[in-house]
C-alpha cells in the first residue's frame, strides 16, 4: 500500500510556461473581443447620430426674405378702428405679392409671375397678419416685413437642391438672336459648358451646345438689350445638379440667386418648428402639436401608472400571501411586459373606444393605453427596488413596534423610492417613444390644431415622425430628422434624470 | 396545568429564578420552518431583572426561540409555532393579542447594527413617535436624550444628533440600536448576538451597558461567545439540535454542568 503511494508521485503545480502563456493569450484575446465589440457599437452609434444630426439640423433653420412693404391703411383698417377683428379680416396677401413682384420688374408674363409667387410660402400672409395684429401702430407705415420662403426655395438656399458655382466672365460676350434661339460668341479662353447659364444685360441664357467657339443658347429671361457685354459685366452660373433632377428649375434658381445677391435673403432659427402644429406645407409645419399631444398623453400615463404601479408593487412584494394565485399574477405581470405593444393598442381600441366610447385620437385614451403598456415595467422595477432594501431595516422597524404597514411606508418605501422613480422615468421614456399602440386608437392623423385638453384630437411625437417620413417633399425629410432630434433629446434628458436620481440617492448599507 | 409537568421543581430550579420574579414562561414550545423541526418541546422560565443567555452551536434553535418571544417569526411565512409562551402570565400567541403592541413591549437588538438611514435623533425618536409616548417636542427630545444616555452614547453624539445614524462606527451603531429599543421603554430586551459584528473594545462597552440595563429590564441575549455569556448573564440556557439541554445559573452551568453535551460544548469539544 505504502509502496504504491510513494511510487505515484503526487501531482503538484510546477512551472508550466506553456500553460501560463496560453492563459495570458486567452485573456488578451478576450480583451480584444470586448474592445472590438464596443468599437463596432460606437461606430454604429456615431454614424446614426451623425446622420440624424446632419439631416435634422437644417429643420431648425429657415430662410426668409426681408421685403419693404407699405402697410396700407385702406386695405387693412379703412376706418382706423384698431379693432383686431377688422384688422384680422384685412388683405395681407396682396401687399406682400406686390412688394415681391417689385423686386423682379422684368417678370411680366402670367405664368412667370405665378412661378415667382411660388417661391413664397403660403403662410407668408399669415405671418404678416400676426405681425400687424401684435403691433397695430404699423398700419399706414412702411415696414420691413420678413417673408417666409416656400420649402423648395428654402431647400435651395440651404444648398440641398444643387451646388452653385459662379464665374465672372472674362472677355466680351455677344449674343445674337438666331430663330427662337440665341447664338453667343465670346473671346474668353475657357468656354462655358452645356447647361451653364450666362447672365448678361439683365437677362439669362442657358447654353444648349458648344461648337466652334460659338454657343447655342436659349433664353430664360429676356435681356434689356443685346449689346455685347464687356469683361466682368457678365457671368456664368453653373448648377452641379441637372435641372430635371431637382425641384427648383433654372429660372427659379436664378431668381433666388438674385435675392441672395441683393442681400434680402437671410436665414434664421426656425422657432416656427417649435411653435406651430402640423401643416401640409413643410416650411410651416412644426412639432408643437405633437409635442403637446405627447405631453398630455404622458401626463395621463404618469398619473395612472405611478400610484397604481407603486401600490401593486408594494402589495405584491410585502403584503400578498404567497400562494398560487399571486404566483399566477406575478408570472403574468412579467408576461405583460413582453407583450408586443400593438396588442395593447388593439385592446385600447376594443375597450376604451368601442366599449367605453371614449373619443378617438384623444390623449386621454393614448395615456390609458400607454399606462397599460408601462404598468408592468413600473411594477417590476418597483418590486426590485423594494426587494433591494435590506430586510434588516424592516426588522428594525418591526422590532420597535411599528406595524407592518408603518415599517413599509416609513422606512422601506422611502429607501426604495429612488429605484421606483428610476423605473418610472425609464418606463415613461419607453412610453414617449411608443408608436404602435397609438396608431390603433387613431392618434395617427393630420392634426393642425394644437391640443389643449385631454380629449382634443392629438398626435404624438413618434407618430408625427412616422407621418412626416411618409411624405414626398424633401423638406419633410429634414423635418422628420429634426423631430427625431427633439425626441432623442427628450429621451436623453429623461434617462439622464434617471441616472442622476440613482446616483444622488444611492445608499450603501 | 398539564403543561407544568415538565417544569423543573422549585427546589432544583436555578437560584436566580427563585430570587427574581418570573417574566417569560415557555411551555412545550415547538417551532417548525416548513418541514424542519427547529425547536422541540422547549420549557423555560426566564426571570425579570436579570440577563439570560442562550448558548449553543449554530443552528441549534436559540435565535429561533428568541424571535418567537416577540413573534418576529410571524414575518417568515413558512414558520409555525405551537405550545405556550407567556409574558407576565399572558399568552403572547393569543389571537386577540395585538402583535404590534407586543413588540413595543419587547425591544429587540439585532446581530448586525441596523440603524435607520435617518438622523440619530430620528432613529431614537421613531418608536416613541409611532406609539404616541411623548407629549410634544420637548418631551420627545427628553426621551431621546435619556435613551441615548442610558445607552451610553449621548456624550459621543450630543453635537451631531442630526447626523445620519449610519455614519457612526459599528459599536456606536449598536448602542444607537439599543437606545432605539429602550426609547419605547420595553419590559424585555431581546439581543440576537449583539456583539458578533463588533471589535473587542466595542464589545466590552456593550457588555457593560447590558449589565447596567439589567436593573430595569428583563434581558435575553443569544451569544456564540461563552465568555460573554459567563460575563454578562445570570441564567444560561444551552441549546443543542433544537433541544433545550440544560438551564441553570450561569456560574453552575460553566463550573458544574449536569449534562454531558453541555460539558462538551463549554469545554470546546464541539460547536
Amino acid at each position: 500500500m505504502t509502496d504504491t503511494a510513494i511510487a505515484t508521485a503526487p501531482r503538484r503545480f510546477g512551472d508550466n510556461d506553456a500553460l501560463v502563456a496560453r492563459r495570458y493569450r486567452a485573456e488578451r484575446r478576450f480583451k480584444f473581443y470586448g474592445i472590438a465589440a464596443i468599437a463596432v457599437t460606437a461606430v454604429f452609434l456615431v454614424l446614426l447620430f451623425a446622420d440624424i444630426l446632419v439631416k435634422g439640423l437644417p429643420a431648425f433653420i429657415e430662410n426668409r426674405i426681408t421685403l419693404p412693404v407699405k402697410i396700407d391703411q385702406a386695405a387693412i383698417d379703412p376706418q382706423n378702428s384698431r379693432d383686431p377683428k377688422i384688422i384680422r379680416a384685412g388683405d395681407f396677401d396682396a401687399p406682400i405679392r406686390e412688394a415681391f413682384r417689385a423686386m423682379f420688374p422684368d417678370v411680366t408674363s402670367r405664368a412667370d409671375r405665378k412661378k415667382l409667387m411660388g417661391l413664397l410660402s403660403s403662410g407668408a400672409a399669415d405671418d404678416f397678419r400676426s405681425m400687424v395684429m401684435s403691433n397695430p401702430a404699423l398700419i399706414g407705415q412702411d415696414a420691413k416685413v420678413p417673408v417666409l420662403l416656400s420649402d423648395d426655395a428654402d431647400q435651395y438656399l440651404k444648398g440641398r437642391q444643387t451646388g452653385v458655382e459662379k464665374y465672372v466672365g472674362q472677355g466680351t460676350m455677344t449674343a445674337v438672336a438666331e430663330g427662337d434661339k440665341f447664338k453667343l460668341t465670346t473671346d474668353a479662353a475657357t468656354l462655358p459648358q452645356p447647361g451653364d447659364v450666362i447672365r448678361m444685360n439683365g437677362g439669362a441664357f442657358r447654353i444648349l451646345s458648344v461648337g466652334n467657339g460659338a454657343l447655342l443658347a436659349e433664353q430664360l429671361t429676356a435681356p434689356k438689350s443685346l449689346d455685347p457685354a464687356a469683361s466682368g459685366a457678365w457671368d456664368i452660373v453653373r448648377f452641379t445638379i441637372p435641372e430635371q433632377n431637382r425641384r427648383v428649375d433654372d429660372q427659379e434658381a436664378l431668381w433666388l440667386e438674385h435675392l441672395k445677391e441683393q442681400g434680402v435673403a437671410e436665414s434664421g432659427i426656425a422657432w416656427r418648428f417649435f411653435t406651430s402644429g402640423d401643416s401640409r406645407e413643410p416650411e410651416l409645419a412644426g412639432i408643437r402639436g405633437a409635442l403637446m399631444g405627447s405631453i398630455l398623453t404622458l401626463l395621463v400615463t404618469l398619473f395612472l401608472c405611478l400610484p397604481i404601479g407603486v401600490a401593486a408593487a408594494i402589495y405584491l412584494e410585502e403584503f400578498a400571501p404567497k400562494n398560487r394565485l399571486t404566483q399566477i399574477i406575478e408570472v403574468n405581470i412579467n408576461n405583460l411586459a413582453a407583450v408586443p405593444s400593438i396588442v395593447f393598442g388593439i385592446l385600447g381600441l376594443a375597450m376604451f373606444l368601442n366599449f367605453f366610447g371614449l373619443p378617438r385620437s384623444a390623449p386621454v385614451v393614448g395615456g390609458l393605453v400607454l399606462a397599460l403598456l408601462v404598468l408592468p415595467t413600473i411594477i417590476i422595477a418597483g418590486r426590485a427596488a423594494l426587494r433591494a432594501v435590506p430586510p434588516s431595516i424592516k426588522e428594525a422597524a418591526l422590532g420597535v413596534g411599528a406595524s407592518h404597514q408603518q415599517a413599509i411606508f416609513h422606512h422601506v418605501l422611502p429607501l426604495a423610492m429612488p429605484g421606483i422613480m428610476t423605473g418610472t422615468i425609464i418606463g415613461m421614456a419607453h412610453a414617449l417613444g411608443e408608436t404602435a399602440p397609438l396608431l390603433m386608437i387613431g392618434m395617427v392623423a393630420f392634426i393642425v390644431d394644437i391640443p389643449s385638453s385631454f380629449t382634443d384630437a392629438a398626435t404624438a411625437l413618434p407618430i408625427q415622425i412616422y407621418l412626416w417620413s411618409d411624405l414626398p417633399e424633401v423638406a419633410f425629410q429634414s423635418k422628420t430628422a429634426g423631430a427625431i432630434v427633439v425626441l432623442l433629446l427628450f429621451l436623453f434628458v429623461m434617462n439622464a434624470a434617471a441616472i442622476l436620481l440613482r446616483k444622488r440617492f444611492e445608499r450603501r448599507w | 396545568m398539564d403543561a407544568m409537568v415538565n417544569t423543573p421543581l422549585a427546589e432544583n430550579a436555578p437560584r436566580i429564578a427563585r430570587e427574581k420574579p418570573l417574566k417569560i414562561r415557555a411551555r412545550n414550545v415547538d417551532v417548525y420552518y416548513g418541514e424542519k423541526h427547529a425547536i422541540k418541546g422547549l420549557n423555560i422560565d426566564i426571570p425579570d431583572g436579570a440577563v439570560s443567555a442562550f448558548i449553543g452551536p449554530s443552528g441549534c434553535g436559540k435565535s429561533t426561540f428568541l424571535r418567537s418571544i416577540n413573534r418576529m417569526n410571524d414575518t417568515i411565512p413558512s414558520c409555525r409555532v405551537t405550545g405556550n409562551i407567556e409574558i407576565d402570565n399572558r399568552d403572547i400567541y393569543d389571537k386577540k393579542l395585538d402583535v404590534v403592541q407586543l413588540r413595543a413591549r419587547i425591544g429587540m437588538v439585532f446581530q448586525k447594527p441596523n440603524p435607520f438611514p435617518k438622523s440619530i435623533y430620528e432613529n431614537v425618536a421613531y418608536g416613541p413617535k409611532i406609539h404616541g409616548l411623548s407629549k410634544g417636542k420637548a418631551d420627545l427630545e427628553e426621551i431621546v436624550v435619556t435613551s441615548l444616555k442610558k445607552a451610553g452614547l449621548f456624550e459621543e453624539v450630543k453635537d451631531r444628533l442630526d447626523h445620519s445614524g449610519t455614519s457612526l462606527s459599528g459599536g456606536q451603531q449598536q448602542r444607537l440600536c439599543i437606545a432605539r429599543a429602550i426609547a419605547v421603554n420595553p419590559e424585555v430586551i431581546l439581543m440576537d448576538e449583539p456583539c458578533s459584528a463588533l471589535d473587542p473594545i466595542a464589545t466590552a462597552r456593550i457588555e457593560e451597558l447590558i449589565d447596567e440595563l439589567r436593573q430595569n429590564f428583563c434581558i435575553v441575549i443569544v451569544t456564540h461567545s461563552m465568555q460573554q455569556a459567563a460575563r454578562v448573564s445570570q441564567l444560561t440556557a444551552f441549546f443543542h439540535l433544537g433541544n433545550l439541554v440544560e438551564v441553570g445559573d450561569t456560574d453552575e452551568i460553566f463550573t458544574a454542568p449536569k449534562d454531558k453535551r453541555t460539558q462538551d460544548y463549554i469545554t470546546g469539544r464541539f460547536g
